[in-house]
């Protein structure tokens, strides 16, 4: 190619191109904006690319071709194919893909630079972490997708000593970084890369599977710091201004995660509670000993169908049951009948953030129906009905009365306050803390024992018998 | 000022960007969120290319660059596409 494009040029689309991205992340203030927002980001992506392939750096064009090419049908097909309840495997794995990425160009950037002699130490500490956090943001994604593609288990995986061999990882990885930085050994580099690659792994076993929106996000950030890492050691400020947003915006919402089990990152990052797996079903028997009330479909059905208000609580079982479409069916009954029917969320339902919500708005449900918890939790106290269909934690009341209780302080979704309370369930095991429900107990409370998308499907086809 | 330190500047301030911005996002829209990072965390493609399309730059260091635009595009292609297929199931009442 000719042309080439001046670096000043060049420096001023990669500004317009950070500019863009910023906007592309703003629009995701409201729905009504948010796909301009997208392509707002796609237009930064082109101008970045096309930026980056005019400039006096890239001379071969080959490889490049042929990868991107590959890269865009891959990408393109996985897009259009992914379910939505599979949303969080996905990102994992796109994660991964990130921090491979970026420890792939700190050693071909290493390797590039050393047969043209320009190595220096600073250099040398920013390729590091790139590699360190690339490697660690890539195990550890490899690991949260196979926990939640349910190729390893969910439950957390804990032994003697665990905090001790990771800190001591950790320690021999900064050594090794240091050591690498200060003579350039390439022996300390493999033995670096290698070292964060199993620190990844390490450090996300410990995790349980229903704290997977923490990881999810505590991963996108890392994602971000891996890009930002990236940018320092190729000296672009485009790759420092988007790592540091992507960083950010992972770290918030990790933090918000937090904030909505009312723990503290440290307690989750160090392996939090029990596991989701154990056995104890036989759910009527253990039902009726516990003083617990089980209700049919049809029970739940006569109560909704003449009610003034129901609001319908989604949770990680609504996903598993893929239950949203017979939900979206069973709410345009009701609504024909006159009901207002609504969806209460809690921040943390599902196993990424937001989950609940892409979930219901793929069965077209509007997203003005779909409320959050702090706008909802006032309107449960004037409901006829809450329906409660495969969460169990976000709304049992032990949160707020029992000081004993493991999830006490929690915020909760207070679906409890409503007349009448709807519990579908598969069975009585606890939610992923292991606690037990006090809403079970309510004498507003019934459950519906079953799987979720089979009830509602019992429930939509009462409501269209209309016999009652 | 040397060049890190100029970049440490862009980097503090660009998180205050982050901060702010991320904030505004309705939580009704994390999961095209975290899509959309996905997307544009992609930027590292751009890394990708400066190692790859060096005329003088070895067999392995190709091979690698050539790896990593691969992933990367992935990323791009991949996110900005699962983004906008969620985006468009968004849709208000009536």
């Amino acid at each position: 190619m000719d042309f080439v494009l001046h670096p000043n040029h060049q420096a001023v689309a990669y500004l317009t191109s950070a500019i863009l991205f910023i906007f592309a992340l703003k629009g995701l203030t409201h729905p009504a904006t948010a796909r301009r927002g997208n392509w707002f980001g796609v237009l930064g992506m082109v101008i970045a690319i096309g930026a980056t392939l005019a400039g006096s750096e890239v001379q071969s064009y080959g490889l490049i071709v042929a990868g991107v090419g590959i890269g865009a049908v891959i990408g393109i097909v996985i897009a259009l194919r992914i379910q939505m309840t599979a949303m969080p495997q996905l990102v994992a794995a796109l994660h991964s893909f990130v921090g491979m990425a970026a420890v792939l160009v700190a050693i071909g950037t290493f390797l590039n630079k050393r047969a043209a002699d320009a190595l220096d130490p600073v250099l040398m500490g920013e390729l590091s972490a790139g590699i360190v956090i690339g490697a660690i943001t890539f195990t550890g994604s490899v690991i949260a997708f196979a926990k939640l593609q349910g190729i390893m288990s969910g439950a957390p995986i804990k032994f003697k000593g665990q905090h001790l061999l990771n800190a001591g990882i950790a320690l021999a990885t900064l050594a090794l970084a240091v050591h690498f930085a200060m003579t350039g050994s390439l022996l300390s580099l493999v033995l670096m890369t290698l070292l964060a690659f199993v620190l990844g792994g390490t450090l996300i076993i410990p995790i349980g599977g229903a704290d997977m929106p923490v990881v999810i996000s505590m991963l996108n950030s890392y994602s971000g710091w891996a890009a930002a890492a990236t940018g320092f050691t190729l000296h672009n400020n485009l790759l420092i201004i988007v790592g540091a947003l992507v960083g950010f915006s992972g770290a918030i919402l990790s933090f918000i995660m937090c904030r909505a089990m009312n723990r503290s990152i440290i307690n989750v990052v160090f392996g939090g509670f029990g596991s989701d797996g154990g056995g104890g079903d036989s759910a009527g028997a253990v039902a009726a000993q516990k003083g617990v009330k089980s209700a049919s479909v049809d029970d739940a059905v006569y109560w909704m169908e003449d009610a003034g208000k129901v609001i319908i609580v989604p949770g990680y079982g609504m996903a598993v049951a893929q239950a949203q479409h017979a939900v979206k069916e069973m709410m345009e009954l009701l609504q024909a009948r006159g009901v207002e029917v609504k969806f209460g969320i809690h921040p943390v339902a599902g196993r990424m953030p937001g989950h609940m919500n892409v979930l219901l708005a793929e069965a077209d449900i509007p997203y003005d129906q779909v409320l959050e918890m702090d706008e909802i939790n006032s309107e449960f106290q004037n409901t006829d009905v809450a329906l409660v269909v495969g969460a169990n934690d976000v709304v049992n009341p032990a949160a707020k009365q029992d000081t004993s209780s493991p999830i006490y302080g929690m915020p909760i979704l207070e679906a409890g306050k409503a007349r009448q309370v709807y519990f579908l369930k598969r069975s009585m095991r606890p939610g992923y803390s292991g606690v037990d429900n006090l809403l079970f107990y309510q004498d507003n409370t019934s459950l519906v024992f079953g799987d979720a998308k089979d009830t509602i499907e019992g429930m939509v086809a009462a409501l269209k018998g209309g016999g009652h | 000022m040397s060049e890190s330190i100029l970049a440490l500047y862009v980097f503090v301030l660009a998180c205050f960007i982050g901060y702010y911005v991320i904030w505004g996002v309705t939580p009704s829209l994390h999961t095209p969120l975290v899509a959309l990072t996905n997307a544009i965390s992609g930027i590292v493609l751009v890394g990708a290319l400066l190692v790859t399309g060096l005329e003088e730059a070895g067999l392995v260091a190709s091979s690698m660059g050539f790896l990593a635009v691969l992933l990367a595009s992935i990323n791009v292609f991949g996110g900005f596409l699962v983004t906008y297929r969620m985006l468009s199931m968004f849709k208000k009442k009536k």
